[in-house]
C-alpha cells in the first residue's frame, strides 16, 4: 500500500514540474470554456431548461467540463502514451519484472497525475468561469463531497478504459490508432460536446449507460444536485460496477498479454 | 600558396523555394511510407481524425435537433460555416500541423539535428512527423461544404461561386500563419503547444458558430486582433446575403488574399526572429 501511495505522490509532482504547459493548459481550456458557454447561451435562450437545466446549470455543466477535461484525461494525456511506448520498444519487459502489480502500479501513478491536473488546470478555469458568468455551484459542503465522490469512481473508470487501450498494443505495436479511438469515445459518450441528456432518444439512453458517463455527466449532475439520497448510492453503484467489470477485463488481458506475447526489443 | 577561390552556384529565390519545397515533399514522402507500414493503426487513425471531426459536427445537429436557428442561422447556415472553416483548417493543418512538436523538439534538444541541415528548418519541422491521416479532417469538411451548398438558400452569381475556392485558399493560409507564429512562440515558451491550440483548433471552433453566438468583445478579437474572421466569417456571411459583423461595409468580404499576405508575412518574421532567440537546451 505504501508502495503506491508514493507512486500517486510521484505522479502528482511530476506533472507539477510542467509548469509552463500547465499554464497553456489553463489558458486553452479557458478560451474553450468562453466559446462553449456562448455557444450553450445561444442553444437555451432557444430552448429554456434543455435537459432539465437552466441557464445557469448548463454554465455550471459547460465549465466544469473544462475543469475535468484534463484530470479524466478525456483528450488523452494520461499514463496511456508511456504505457504504450514501454510495449512498442519492449521496455515493458522491465516492469513486469518488478514486484509490483502492473496495473495498480499505472492507476497510483494516474490518480497523482489526474489530482494535479484537477488543482492544476481545473480550478482556475472554473473560477474565471464563475466570474464571468452565473453558475449554478452549491454552497453546501457535502455535495461537493458527494460530487468528489462520484469523480474519483470516474477517474478509476477512466484509467480502466485506457488501460485496455494500452494493453491493445501488444497486438497492434502501435498503439496511437487504438488510443485515439478511445479519445473519441470519450469526448462523445462521457457527454463533453453536449451533455448526454440532451442527446435524443435511443441514443442518449445508450449513452447514459455506457461507462464513460461516469466521467463528466454524472459528476456534474452529482454538483448540480440531481442525484441525492437512494438516488446518489444508485449512480455510485453503477459507476463502481463499471469500474469492477473494467478493471477486471484489464487483469484478464494483461495475463493473456504476457503468457502469450513475445516482447520486441534487443 | 593562395587557395583557388571557390564561389556558391549562384541561387536565387525561387531556387530556395524550390528546394524547399522539394525537401518538404522527400520528408512528407518517407513519413507517409513510415506511417503505412502499421497499416491497422493507420487505418484507423484516419478514421479517427474523419470521426473527430464529424463529432463537432453531429454535436451541432443534436442541437438542431431542438432548435430550429441557432443564433438566427438555420442548420444549413451553420453548415456552411462549418464546411468552410472545416476545410480550410484541414488544408493548413495537413501541410503545417505538425508545428505544434516544435516545442518538444526545443526542449529535448533534438531541434539542433535539424540546424545543421542544409534545409530550412521551417520546412523540416512543418514536415516532421507528415500525417497523412490528417485528410480525414479535409474530406470531412468537404463533405460538411456539400452537404450545406445542397440546402443552403443561396443567389448565387459569380462572384460569388469564385468566393469560395478564394476563401479557402486564404482561409487555408491564414490559419497556416497561425500555426507558424504558434511554432514560433514555442522556441520562447518550450511547453506551451496548448496555447497553439487555442487559437487553431479554438479558432475552427468558434468559426463553425455565427458571430450573432459570440460577445462583441470575442468578435473583435478575432477581427482585429487575430483575424480569424476571414477566413470564413467575412466572405461567407457575404455569400449567404446576410449582414457583416460589426458593420463591416461589403466590400471588406473581398480582402481575406490581402489578410492572408499579411498574415503570412507577419508570421514569417515572427519565426525568424524566434529561430533567431532559439538557445540550445543543455546544463
Amino acid at each position: 500500500m505504501r508502495l503506491y501511495a508514493v507512486v500517486t505522490l510521484g505522479g502528482f509532482r511530476r506533472y507539477a514540474t510542467y509548469r509552463v504547459a500547465t499554464f497553456a493548459g489553463v489558458f486553452t481550456n479557458t478560451v474553450f470554456g468562453f466559446i462553449l458557454a456562448y455557444a450553450y447561451t445561444a442553444l437555451w435562450d432557444e430552448r429554456p431548461r434543455l435537459g432539465g437545466y437552466d441557464l445557469p446549470q448548463a454554465m455550471t455543466y459547460v465549465w466544469l467540463g473544462q475543469a475535468l477535461l484534463a484530470a479524466c484525461a478525456l483528450m488523452g494525456g494520461g499514463f496511456e502514451d508511456e504505457l504504450i511506448e514501454r510495449i512498442r520498444t519492449g521496455d515493458i519487459a522491465v516492469d513486469l519484472y518488478r514486484p509490483a502489480d502492473l496495473q495498480l502500479w499505472w492507476l497510483a501513478g494516474d490518480l497523482g497525475r489526474a489530482a494535479f491536473q484537477l488543482l492544476g488546470r481545473g480550478v482556475v478555469p472554473m473560477a474565471i468561469g464563475a466570474f464571468a458568468f452565473e453558475l449554478a455551484l452549491p454552497g453546501d459542503p457535502l455535495m461537493w463531497l458527494a460530487f468528489l465522490g462520484a469523480l474519483l469512481l470516474g477517474l478509476v473508470v477512466s484509467f480502466a478504459i485506457r488501460f485496455l487501450i494500452a494493453l491493445s498494443a501488444f497486438w497492434l505495436m502501435d498503439g496511437a490508432g487504438a488510443a485515439q479511438l478511445g479519445m473519441l469515445a470519450a469526448m462523445f459518450f462521457s457527454g463533453m460536446l453536449l451533455p448526454l441528456n440532451v442527446f435524443p432518444g435511443a441514443l442518449g439512453e445508450v449513452a447514459r449507460a455506457l461507462p464513460w458517463s461516469s466521467m463528466l455527466q454524472i459528476p456534474a449532475d452529482v454538483l448540480l444536485g440531481k442525484h441525492t439520497g437512494w438516488d446518489l448510492a444508485g449512480v455510485y453503484a453503477f459507476q463502481a460496477g463499471w469500474a469492477v467489470a473494467l478493471l477486471g477485463a484489464g487483469r484478464v488481458l494483461q495475463s493473456v498479454a504476457t503468457r502469450r506475447v513475445v516482447v520486441q526489443g534487443g | 600558396m593562395a587557395l583557388p577561390e571557390y564561389r556558391l552556384p549562384e541561387t536565387s529565390r525561387w531556387d530556395i523555394l524550390w528546394s524547399g519545397l522539394r525537401a518538404y515533399g522527400l520528408i512528407v514522402a518517407a513519413w507517409t511510407r513510415s506511417t503505412l507500414t502499421y497499416r491497422a493503426s493507420f487505418v484507423m487513425m484516419a478514421f479517427g481524425n474523419f470521426a473527430a471531426t464529424g463529432f463537432d459536427f453531429l454535436s451541432i445537429l443534436l442541437m438542431f435537433s431542438h432548435i430550429d436557428a441557432l443564433g438566427g442561422y438555420s442548420l444549413a447556415e451553420v453548415a456552411f460555416l462549418y464546411g468552410t472553416t472545416g476545410t480550410a483548417f484541414g488544408l493548413a493543418d495537413l501541410f503545417l500541423g505538425s508545428m505544434n512538436g516544435l516545442g518538444r523538439r526545443v526542449r529535448d534538444g533534438t531541434l539542433d539535428t535539424l540546424l545543421v541541415r542544409p534545409v530550412p528548418v521551417l520546412v523540416q519541422v512543418a514536415a516532421d512527423r507528415f500525417a497523412l491521416r490528417r485528410l480525414g479532417r479535409i474530406l470531412q469538411g468537404l463533405l460538411v461544404l456539400g452537404y450545406a451548398l445542397l440546402l443552403v438558400d443561396i443567389d448565387w452569381t459569380v462572384v460569388r461561386v469564385l468566393m469560395l475556392p478564394m476563401m479557402i485558399v486564404s482561409g487555408a493560409a491564414i490559419f497556416g500563419a497561425v500555426f507558424v507564429a504558434g511554432g514560433a512562440f514555442q522556441f520562447w515558451a518550450q511547453d506551451a503547444a496548448q496555447v497553439q491550440h487555442a487559437f487553431t483548433y479554438g479558432g475552427n471552433t468558434v468559426l463553425q458558430y455565427p458571430p450573432s453566438v459570440f460577445g462583441r468583445e470575442l468578435v473583435r478579437g478575432v477581427t482585429f486582433v487575430v483575424p480569424l474572421a476571414f477566413v470564413n466569417w467575412i466572405p461567407a456571411l457575404y455569400v449567404m446575403g446576410r449582414e457583416l459583423p460589426l458593420g463591416l461595409p461589403a466590400a471588406v468580404a473581398f480582402l481575406p488574399p490581402v489578410v492572408a499576405l499579411v498574415c503570412c508575412a507577419a508570421a514569417g518574421l515572427a519565426w525568424r526572429a524566434g529561430l533567431r532567440a532559439y538557445r540550445s537546451t543543455g546544463s
